[in-house]
């Protein structure tokens, strides 16, 4: 058993020196050009590739109500040329130098970003200049009907026609406000999306997309002098736009602890709960964050545990904190076994979480979180696309591109009462909301007390649902 | 600090003088930098005692290191009556070794800052590590104890097990499922190895034993029948003797490779429509036997499909979701495996455009028997040339890399010839193998939605034999839990 035992000796050195990896380093450059725009430049040559990533601090937050879904319809528009690139060209010129331009809505931004052939730096800078100083000339209202129609189908494809794929609109609807800028779906409602009319789509872009509300990185196989002149050349030009000012809105208080139940075409029941928690990369965010990963990542987290390898009465559970910048979400979610009744799943998760609001968890277990956390660091600094979006995020929500050590300092200093504080302060079992999905005909499946919502018409905005028949 | 920044300040202190910046020209796209060539360090082959193949490269800019062990041990091994051994045996390995059992070994990686997984694919199984490489020492030993000592304990059996069932229960929810298992069966029939389910049908799952798993890792997990890779933060001489350590007293076996036959090709046309009633969307699948990856039309191939469904500008996407509306995407692609696995294409159409949206499939099969423009084969040559570096920035992409080669026995220089290759392939090659491999009249459709709606959409395209399913008829009953 010589293995063995070289084992326990190389573990007894290795368990603390997790606590004190080498520092992060990852070099940048960062500028502003004189229209506002933010630059942050990071050179990688382990690969001949570049990365673009531009972060337009614009999200689903920002639409009006009545207007849901036109950020991300936006996006879309974002990929159909513009005054000097020709519609269709910005796919086709990404991909002979090996890209798939990309981007992506959340609510509080919306991100560009392709990785491609060392060749194309100035090929991506003159079509991203060209997108964000020259975009109205080439536009359409055939080209807005054009994507409108295909996000539509993207509303099908990853909500309607999904088991379970309509919990995320149906939680949000019921933990915000009607007008809190979180409270409706990223894609928006279908009678929104059929609405927006041409004028919107200009004004949207007349507001939100200007260099002063946004940001550049550019990562990976350059020269950082040469790539910062070319940046002046091609963005210099664009136009300072108004300042965009995001109105103030004071943080939510969920009332009660609303229980909903929603009949689907599913098999299993599901349990969903979510609470309103802190705000990215503030105080405890990163206590939940680890919190999450304690009570839902690996199979000696609490719930995995208990739910799925110990009792056997759920095949799966996820747990995670959604950082956002007005705030947070917490979120349980479990599928119960065949047979199995939500109220026993709730009971065993809340459980569990009042364990964790009562004793800290030990050492160990926040060292398995946090460990977890930092290899995924790593992974993230192998590829030039994750971190320029990560000089992006960091940018956005801390003001600080080069946020990745202090992004680690805050997990690697928490301590297993940083834990339960957070578990008590935010996870409150009489202020949150609780979904269950169950099958069709299966009402009894769902937490005891819950309110039916109907199950037909959910695809549009809430006063176009018709009362249940 | 540079000119640039010292301008931008000054420019910062009058913003009037923003509105003057020089224009630069638009008129023309920028011309391209010369494409500047991957460079991968070599790649390095050792051999243990015990016949264990070890492929290493090395990796230094960041202290990180994968490992990938595969085994010739996938599903096509699977023997009738007891379909999802082999995966299942991968499964089984970390739910308790040398002793230990499944939360103890989880707890060891967890606590290294170690992703750790294993489990069995349709050729190969593989055992996975990626680990700071300060911790590979203290992880290699518990990946030892889970390869060569997995104790099997029957309890974790019967977990499994009902999770393998339940997961046939919750296939019924989804249409991807529904039409991949239904292609699956249809093209190759449910007697040949990529006909069935690797992860094993109900009857196997409620018969399969401790003892039939400890007897297939006994035949198949061998040293003999694996190769190792290694990436990362490591030399071979440093490596080594960790390797030997964990893996040199493994017993080699005698193991004959795995030989898959080839299925009979699909003749005519058939339409398989299953019932998912109240379906948002259509899942359109249209598939044919496709060809193995040994086929010196490999590249020829790729360019090809490339050009039909493979990148955001081919045939497919721009035209059903770019000109008409129909889908959030559509793709196609040939999975190429020993033996012909199957082509595939497809897309999730709305529901009330699935007739209009198949025959648009149907016409961009058939375009593909005309004249190919010299421009659109240029483009899908640059597409994959250019972007195969990227693969290449991390240790888990540069490992499955590795592994590819391994499954498919390719060559040491294949990494440093892709490029060359690709950017070869001919215009003539391109329309050859669009001729030969895209055939519109021998294929099968499968469709998955709201049969009231669609079929008789479907049936006035007048494409061929309709046979409508109900899921139960794919996937069988539910089983009872």
């Amino acid at each position: 058993m010589k293995a063995a035992l070289l084992w326990l000796s190389a573990l007894a050195l290795v368990a603390p020196a997790a606590a004190q990896p080498a520092p992060i380093r990852v070099e940048i450059e960062q500028f502003t050009l004189p229209n506002g725009l933010r630059v942050i430049l990071h050179r990688d040559t382990i690969t001949p590739t570049i990365a673009t990533n531009i972060w337009y601090h614009v999200g689903s937050a920002q639409e009006a109500p009545g207007r849901t879904g036109f950020a991300h319809l936006f996006e879309h528009i974002m990929f159909e040329g513009s005054r000097n690139v020709p519609e269709g060209a910005i796919d086709e010129w990404f991909g002979e130098v090996g890209g798939a331009p990309n981007g992506s809505t959340a609510p509080d931004r919306t991100n560009y970003m392709q990785s491609f052939s060392a060749s194309a730096l100035e090929l991506a800078l003159f079509i991203e200049s060209d997108r964000m100083g020259h975009l109205l000339p080439a536009m359409s209202p055939a080209s807005v009907d054009g994507q409108r129609d295909v996000v539509k189908n993207e509303r099908r494809q990853s909500y309607d026609n999904v088991p379970y794929g309509l919990a995320d609109q149906v939680l949000t609807e019921a933990m915000y406000p009607a007008a809190h800028p979180y409270s409706w779906p990223v894609i928006g409602y279908m009678d929104h999306l059929t609405n927006a009319s041409y004028q919107d789509v200009v004004d949207f872009f007349r507001r939100y997309y200007a260099p002063n509300n946004a940001s550049l990185v550019i990562a990976g196989d350059i020269d950082v002098e040469r790539t910062r002149a070319l940046v002046g050349k091609w963005f210099a030009d664009v136009p300072r736009g108004a300042a965009v000012t995001s109105p103030e809105v004071s943080p939510p208080r969920l009332e009660g602890a609303p229980r909903l139940r929603l009949e689907d075409r599913v098999q299993l029941p599901r349990i969903d709960m979510r609470w309103i928690t802190a705000a990215a990369y503030q105080p405890d965010d990163a206590a939940l964050i680890t919190l999450g990963r304690i009570l839902g990542a690996g199979k000696n987290s609490r719930l995995y545990r208990r739910l799925v390898y110990e009792l056997q009465i759920a095949d799966d559970v996820a747990v995670r904190q959604d950082s956002r910048q007005l705030n947070g979400e917490f979120e349980i979610s479990a599928t119960a076994r065949a047979g199995r009744d939500l109220d026993e799943l709730d009971r065993v998760i809340m459980e569990e979480v009042a364990r964790l609001q009562r004793e800290p968890p030990d050492a160990r277990e926040l060292a398995r979180a946090v460990n977890q956390y930092e290899v995924g660091f790593l992974e993230q600094l192998e590829r030039v696309d994750a971190k320029a979006d990560a000089l992006n995020e960091y940018l956005f929500y801390t003001g600080r591109p080069d946020y990745f050590n202090e992004d680690l300092a805050r997990f690697r200093a928490l301590t297993p009462s940083d834990i339960s504080n957070a578990a008590r302060r935010w996870l409150d079992a009489q202020a949150r909301v609780t979904l269950s999905i169950v099958p069709e005909g299966r009402p009894e499946l769902a937490v005891e007390g819950s309110r039916p919502v109907p199950n037909h018409d959910l695809e549009l905005s809430p006063p176009q649902r018709k009362p249940t028949s | 600090m540079t000119k640039l920044l010292i301008t931008a300040v000054l420019l910062g202190t009058c913003p009037a003088a923003a509105l003057h910046a020089q224009a630069p020209d638009r008129s023309r796209r920028p011309a391209l930098d010369p494409v500047p060539e991957l460079t991968l360090p070599p790649l390095e082959e050792r051999m243990l005692d015990n016949g264990l193949r070890v492929l290493i490269m090395e990796k230094h800019d960041l202290p990180l290191v994968q490992l990938n062990l595969i085994i010739d041990a996938g599903s096509v091994r699977d023997q009738e009556g007891r379909l999802g051994v082999a995966s299942l045996t991968a499964d089984m390995l970390d739910e308790g070794a040398a002793g230990r059992d499944a939360l103890a070994l989880a707890d060891t990686f967890e606590i290294l800052g170690a992703r750790f997984g294993v489990g069995g694919g349709t050729h190969q199984s593989v055992v996975s590590l990626r680990v700071p490489v300060a911790r590979l020492a203290a992880a290699l030993p518990v990946v030892s104890d889970i390869v060569l000592r997995p104790d099997f304990p029957a309890a974790e059996l019967e977990r499994l097990r009902k999770e393998r069932l339940t997961g046939l229960l919750r296939q019924h929810d989804e249409p991807n499922a529904i039409a991949a298992v239904l292609a699956g069966s249809a093209l190759f029939g449910k007697a040949h190895p990529y006909g069935r389910s690797g992860g094993g049908d109900e009857p196997s799952l409620r018969a399969v034993s401790v003892a039939d798993l400890a007897a297939f890792h006994r035949q198949y997990w061998r040293p003999d029948n694996a190769t190792l890779v290694i990436v990362g933060d490591i030399t071979p001489d440093g490596v080594r003797p960790l390797l030997e350590a964990a893996f040199g007293g493994w017993e080699r076996g005698p193991v004959a490779p795995a030989r898959v036959a080839p299925a009979g090709q699909v003749q005519g046309r058939t339409i398989f429509l299953v019932d998912k009633p109240g379906a948002a969307q259509t899942v359109v699948r249209l598939a044919r036997i496709g060809v193995a990856r040994s086929t010196p039309d490999y590249y020829a191939l790729e360019v090809m499909n490339t050009i039909l469904g493979g990148m955001f500008t081919s045939r497919l996407m721009q035209n059903l979701r770019e000109t008409h509306g129909y889908t959030y995407g559509a793709s196609s692609g040939f999975d190429m495996r020993p033996a012909p696995g199957p082509w595939i294409a497809g897309a999730a159409v709305q529901t009330s455009v699935t007739g209009a949206a198949l025959t648009e499939f149907m016409n961009e099969l058939r375009r593909m028997h005309q004249p190919i423009p010299e421009d659109e084969v240029a483009r899908a040559r640059s597409y994959l040339a250019s972007g195969f570096p990227r693969a290449f920035q991390s240790v888990a992409g540069i490992a499955a890399r590795l592994s590819d080669m391994v499954l498919h026995d390719l060559p040491p220089q294949y990494f440093n010839e892709y490029t060359g290759r690709v950017l070869s392939v001919t215009h003539a090659d391109v329309e050859r193998v669009a001729r030969a491999y895209i055939d519109p009249d021998n294929l099968s459709i499968f469709l998955v939605g709201d049969r009231r709606i669609i079929e008789p959409q479907v049936r006035a395209l007048e494409l061929g034999e309709i046979r409508t399913l109900e899921i139960a008829d794919v996937l069988g009953p539910p089983p009872a839990l």
